[in-house]
């Protein structure tokens, strides 16, 4: 329970952090530290538990029956990160609190880190392989958030972006990876699989996942070859350098390779892979690290090589090394996140971090200097600090490999840290020498609560260093234990060893590094390089940079020759693939021609659809210059489909697609007014072209083809007899288990109620979506006019104001007749409602009754007086039907049901009688509101465009201005 | 009636996909009209043709399957054409607005050379 809480407090802390006001740098950096404090402490009262062997666990059933649970488990290897990771953070709270301008906006800054945190305890403490990835993608995508916290500079965007790219690739091999050793190890389960090693690593599939999982740390660790996004993430904040490439991010990798240790590690495979990433990494990231002129990267490149460290040592696989690696990664972290803020306080006062330009700040910022100079010393590895004696555990290792003559790996680690002595002189070497007096101001002391967390690392490095058994050992012994099991061997933390080959090559080290850098700053003038030497050509940023040029080329290049824009070639494939399906139906389509049903014809119907087809045909040749011909001639075609659904036995189909039926048209007439006319191209004295009319031909034969197939596959469905489908449920179950007899009714509003909520919720937002497009519509300049039509004498509204339409309406007799018919329409609508769980009707045709019988009234006595007469909010209704349909399927959970479940009451009144009062009444009253309202409010919104254009002062007024002259 | 039924619905699709390949945007909202309809009768009579068979299992009558049509596709038809109007508005407040925008009634928004 308590892993739980390690885990969603950085969670919940960011949430919070992110609502806190913008300048609430003190309350925010209070906030953030009380929770990295309340972890830490939760954590540090486990150690008594973790330190004894057992292992912490909290599970959550997720997916049990895939064998897929949430896990949290906590031992001594993912004790000593999560104090790592809880503790720099607590520091780098602090530390941030000082750093960040009051104009940064700084609750994004404490809930990214925050939640940052989060994401690496997750990765710590996650007992089950998927789960681990998935915090893994986590702490990927809030480094990325977090390196480009600066947004504004396109340094931060290109440096977040760039790490985010390698890592989250890396991520996705991992996730493979991680799928391929769940399977070998038939468990996600982090303990099942850590039993399996024997099994895994005699496995066919042993080398894919280990290079797959490889990819996944070694792209997180910044291994060679995918170093490079490292240095390109220094964009970040200081504070968030120090976190992320001191101690977390970065050490993911580690992480998990030192996790996945006892089942990967100790074959040849292992040692070449791993091994090989890290002597390249950590010579190369070396030699870099003396030549770059930025503090920042020198750090960055600095951390690349020891990282490299740590991977070789893990490569090695041995388990004295493994307890080396464990070691230099608490010893790294801690000289590399003082360093950092160092460097932090350094650009902060003098506003550079350039090498070139820096020197002489011993004298300005002495405590500082002293700071930064022990901890670049434990860096070098300097004896009496922590760095020395990981190193010497390196080097001891280091002899090991291979035979006694193959002396290739103890070369590489003594140029190692040749190198890193080298460019640890080079970073001290801004505190001395003259101070550079350019600037207006001299720079001081930080604030004291700014330096603390460099202090507090700096004493811990000393402590190690000198102290090493007393300090450290309990803590490295758990860790180690959790990765070794009982298999511990014998190791000695002490300062030490009396003389013998790791000493050599240490001295060897420091002599060389000094005499090197003397060297290199005689004869290759350090300060005036710009590329590297030797190296310069390695350039892995060119090549990412390259490699995602020639993606988003090849991408344009592909959308080029499959995609198009225009939108009748896709009809014509996606028609093509339609015809092609309906022909690989035809041709598996048993026909067995003894079970042949058919139905007499009738001739009544047969002239119906000769009307209806001809109508078709009719609008598909008159569409493009006969507009309203084609709309009455579609009409005609819908009357004819809603009498065959009526005729076919389905009465509420027929009900509603008559009542769309008239409701599109009046939309579509509304439309109309919109669209300029359209003059033939007879009059226009246009010929077709060839090409036109190839088009046409091709059109005309895809359009014959279509209609001809889908007549064959119609016609062999339906001679095909009925077969059992899931139809006779629901006819046997509507009355007795839905409460009413109308079977389509009851499966729209109980067998499938949830369907019907989605469609009712699409519906509300096609309206809105009609209701915002018509907000901004600018009609086109053509039909900008009053149309002639509407001008004309013979209409009285032509000489109507708007106020003068409200008071007399504009049909007037009509009008009347119409008034008396609105209550009965509603009364017909209310009829339909009520009786629809029984008979046809429902929320459906019941809103599209009321709808159009609202409508008629705005066609003949004109919006004004409608509108002037009855506030009809169309939102309103949108929302208490969609409200109460979802209330009315909530209602079901009070009793214990799932949501949606139905119930039919019946209720005896006094003078009513017996009442049929089924719950889903109230979902279908949801229906109806819900189908009056987007109706409504499509039509308002579209017919109020034809008001708002009368408004500008027209051609009425100009005619009324006649009148009266006349 | 199977025949008029299959070929009803031939005719309206064929009708429906011509108008749709058409370049001018209101010749494509009737050819989606005509294409609903003709998609909207070919999933009601996969549930085939019956005639005076109303699903209205009134408590009278014992439920037979053979008594009455079938309900399912009646209850998707009805839902695919209230969905369908609201796509035809949506889709011809876009026609609308597109021919304020970009001056032509072409559905690519722009006129190619030589066009109907």
């Amino acid at each position: 329970m308590l892993l739980l809480l390690l885990i969603l407090l950085p969670f919940i802390g960011a949430i919070a952090a992110a609502c806190m006001p913008a300048h609430a740098r003190n309350r925010e950096a209070w906030f953030a530290a009380a929770i990295a404090l309340s972890g830490l402490l939760i954590t540090l009262s486990q150690f008594a538990v973790v330190s004894e062997g057992s292992i912490l666990r909290y599970e959550i059933a997720w997916l049990p029956a895939y064998d897929l649970n949430l896990i949290f488990r906590m031992d001594g290897l993912a004790w000593l990160f999560t104090v790592l990771i809880q503790g720099i953070c607590l520091l780098v709270v602090l530390y941030a609190r000082y750093y960040m301008s009051p104009k940064d906006p700084v609750p994004r800054f404490f809930a990214f880190l925050l939640a940052f945190m989060g994401a690496m305890q997750g990765v710590v403490l996650s007992g089950n392989l998927i789960q681990l990835v998935m915090f893994w993608e986590l702490t990927s995508l809030t480094s990325f958030l977090l390196i480009g916290y600066w947004h504004h500079r396109p340094d931060a965007r290109r440096g977040a972006r760039m790490a985010f790219t390698v890592t989250s690739i890396g991520g996705l091999c991992l996730l493979i990876g991680v799928l391929l050793l769940g399977h070998i190890a038939g468990s996600y389960d982090l303990d099942k699989v850590l039993l399996a090693g024997e099994v895994i690593r005699t496995h066919a599939w042993y080398l894919p996942t280990l290079i797959l999982i490889a990819l996944g740390a070694l792209t997180k660790s910044a291994q060679f070859p995918f170093h490079f996004w490292l240095p390109h993430a220094m964009a970040a904040p200081t504070p968030v350098s120090a976190y992320l490439h001191s101690a977390t991010m970065v050490k993911a990798g580690i992480f998990l390779l030192m996790r996945l240790w006892p089942v990967l590690a100790g074959t040849p495979e292992w040692t070449w892979i791993i091994g090989t990433a890290g002597v390249c990494t950590m010579l190369i990231g070396a030699f870099l690290a003396i030549f770059q002129h930025d503090l920042k990267g020198l750090l960055a490149y600095s951390t690349i090589s020891h990282l490299g460290l740590i991977t070789c040592l893990l490569g090695i696989g041995t388990p004295l090394a493994m307890v080396a690696a464990i070691f230099h990664t608490l010893n790294h972290a801690t000289f590399k996140a003082s360093l950092f803020m160092a460097v932090g306080i350094i650009d902060h006062e003098t506003g550079s971090r350039d090498m070139r330009t820096l020197s002489g700040l011993r004298r300005v910022l002495p405590y500082t200097a002293t700071l930064a100079i022990v901890a670049s010393a434990a860096m070098a590895g300097v004896p009496l600090l922590n760095g020395f004696l990981s190193k010497e555990m390196f080097f001891a290792e280091a002899l090991l490999v291979g035979s006694a003559s193959n002396w290739w790996m103890s070369a590489a680690a003594v140029l190692m840290a040749i190198f890193g002595v080298a460019y640890s002189l080079r970073f001290i070497q801004v505190f001395f020498g003259p101070l550079q007096s350019g600037d207006n101001s001299t720079p001081h002391e930080p604030p004291r609560w700014m330096r603390f967390p460099v202090e507090l690392l700096v004493l811990c490095c000393l402590i190690v260093g000198i102290l090493p058994e007393l300090s450290i050992g309990l803590l490295l012994g758990a860790a180690a234990q959790s990765v070794l099991g009982d298999a511990i061997p014998e190791y000695s933390l002490a300062i030490w060893h009396g003389v013998n080959l790791p000493l050599v090559m240490s001295v060897l080290a420091f002599g060389g590094g000094v005499v090197f850098y003397r060297w290199l700053v005689a004869r290759c003038n350090l300060k005036l390089r710009d590329n590297v030497p030797l190296l310069h050509r390695l350039n892995g940023k060119e090549a990412y940079e390259t490699t995602m040029l020639l993606l988003a080329a090849g991408a344009a290049r592909l959308e080029r020759w499959l995609g198009t824009r225009r939108l009748q070639p896709q009809l014509v494939i996606l028609i093509l693939l339609g015809i092609s399906a309906a022909l690989l139906m035809l041709w598996y389509l048993p026909t067995t021609l003894s079970a042949l049903q058919f139905t007499p014809i009738n001739l009544p119907f047969a002239l119906l659809w000769l009307v209806g087809c001809s109508c078709a045909i009719a609008a598909a040749w008159q569409a493009k210059y006969h507009r309203l011909a084609a709309l009455i001639l579609v009409g005609g075609t819908g009357i004819v489909t809603s009498l065959t659904f009526l005729w076919l036995s389905a009465p509420d189909v027929a009900l509603t697609q008559l009542m769309v039926e008239t409701v599109t048209t009046i939309l579509l007439l509304l439309g109309l007014r919109w669209l300029p006319a359209r003059i033939s191209a007879r009059k226009l004295n246009l010929v077709a072209t060839s090409r036109d009319k190839l088009r046409r031909i091709r059109d005309l034969s895809l359009a014959i083809t279509a209609g001809v197939v889908l007549t064959l596959v119609s016609y062999i469905i339906l001679i095909q007899p009925e077969n059992q489908t899931i139809s006779l449920f629901f006819l046997e179950k509507s009355l007795p288990e839905g409460g009413g007899s109308n079977v389509v009714n009851v499966l729209l509003v109980d067998f499938r109620n949830l369907d019907t909520l989605g469609e009712i919720t699409v519906l509300s937002i096609v309206a809105l979506t009609v209701y915002a497009l018509l907000r901004r519509f600018r009609p086109a300049p053509e039909s900008m006019r009053i149309p002639p039509q509407q001008t004309n004498p013979v209409d009285p509204a032509s000489s109507q104001l708007p106020g003068e339409q409200a008071a007399t309406g504009y049909l007037q007799v009509p009008a009347v007749y119409l008034r008396l018919l609105l209550p009965i329409i509603i009364v017909v609508a209310i009829y339909f409602f009520m009786r629809g769980h029984n008979l046809p009707g429902g929320g459906f045709i019941a809103g599209l009754i009321f709808a159009v019988a609202l409508i008629i009234q705005y066609m003949l006595a004109g919006t004004a007086w409608v509108e002037a007469r009855l506030k009809l909010q169309p939102h309103r209704w949108i929302s208490i039907g969609l409200g109460l349909a979802t209330l009315s399927g909530m209602g079901a959970w009070l009793f214990g049901y799932p949501f949606l479940t139905t119930h039919t009451a019946h209720v005896t009144l006094p003078l009513l009688g017996e009442l049929h009062l089924p719950s889903a009444f109230v979902f279908d009253l949801g229906v109806f509101a819900v189908v009056v309202g987007t109706t409504m409010l499509i039509l308002i919104a579209l017919a109020h465009q034809a008001v708002r254009s009368h408004r500008i002062p027209g051609q009425s007024n100009e005619y009324r201005a006649q009148q009266e002259q006349k | 009636m199977e025949l008029i039924l299959a070929l009803a619905i031939g005719i309206l699709f064929g009708s429906g996909v011509w108008l749709v390949l058409r370049p001018r945007s209101f010749q494509v909202i009737t050819g989606l009209l005509l294409l609903s309809y003709a998609v909207n009768l070919f999933i009601f009579i996969t549930g085939r043709v019956h005639i005076n068979k109303p699903p209205l299992t009134l408590p009278e009558q014992a439920a037979t399957a053979m008594q009455y049509a079938d309900p399912l596709p009646q209850g998707l038809v009805l839902t695919a054409i209230v969905i369908g109007f609201a796509t035809t508005a949506l889709y011809l407040v876009v026609l609308l607005g597109s021919r304020g925008l970009t001056g032509t009634d072409h559905v690519d928004g722009k006129e190619r050379e030589h066009d109907e």
